[in-house]
C-alpha cells in the first residue's frame, strides 16, 4: 500500500505484537524537500483505509529521503 | 489572561488557535501544562524544549474537549502534543524527539 502510493519507496515493516501494532521505516524519493510531518502525513494517508478498518491499530514511523 | 474556553464557539476556538500559532514563534498544544504535564508524550516534548532553553507558549488541550477536535481538524494531525514553530506544525512527540536526536530541531527553533 505504501509502495503503491509512493512509487520507488523502500518500506520495512515490523510487527510489534498481534499484527496490528506496527512500525515502518519508509525511504522515499518523494520525501526530498518535505518536512518530517508532511512525510508522515503522506504515509498515514496511504494506509488510512487499514487504520479505519482496524487492521492497523498503531503505526510508528521513521521516514526520510534517500541519501543523495 | 486565559479566556474561558467553555463559553466560546468552535469558530472562536479556531480563531484563538490561529492567533496563538501566529503570535508565538514556538507554541505547544499539550495535555496539562509545562509545569504539570498530564501525559508522557507531552512531558517528553516539554523536557526537550526545556533542555534547549526554548521560550514557548502553550495551551492545555484538556481545558475543553473541543480544542483538540478543532486543532486536529485544522492541523490535519490526529494526536497531541503538537509543536508549532513559525506558524508551521513541526510534529508530535515522535517527530520532535527524532529531530532533536538528529540535531535538526535546534536549527528549526529560534536561538
Amino acid at each position: 500500500m505504501i509502495e503503491a502510493a509512493l512509487p520507488g519507496a523502500q518500506v520495512e515493516v515490523q510487527d510489534h505484537g498481534g499484527g496490528d501494532h506496527l512500525s515502518a521505516v519508509v525511504v522515499a524519493p518523494q520525501f526530498e524537500g518535505m518536512s518530517r510531518i508532511d512525510q508522515h502525513k503522506a504515509v498515514y494517508a496511504a494506509v488510512q483505509a487499514r487504520i479505519d478498518d482496524g487492521q492497523i491499530h498503531a503505526l510508528a514511523l521513521k521516514t526520510r529521503a534517500p541519501e543523495a | 489572561m486565559s479566556s474561558d474556553v467553555s463559553t466560546m464557539t468552535e469558530e472562536q476556538i479556531l480563531e484563538q488557535i490561529q492567533a496563538e500559532v501566529a503570535g508565538n514563534r514556538v507554541f505547544l498544544y499539550m495535555k496539562g501544562t509545562p509545569d504539570a504535564p498530564a501525559c508522557g508524550f507531552s512531558m517528553r516534548v516539554v523536557q526537550i524544549l526545556g533542555h534547549l532553553g526554548t521560550e514557548y507558549g502553550s495551551r492545555n488541550i484538556l481545558e475543553d474537549p473541543r480544542v483538540r477536535v478543532v486543532l486536529s481538524e485544522w492541523s490535519d494531525w490526529p494526536t497531541i502534543p503538537q509543536l508549532f514553530v513559525d506558524g508551521k506544525l513541526v510534529g508530535g512527540c515522535d517527530i520532535v524527539t527524532e529531530l532533536y536526536q538528529d540535531g535538526e530541531l535546534q536549527h528549526l527553533l529560534p536561538s
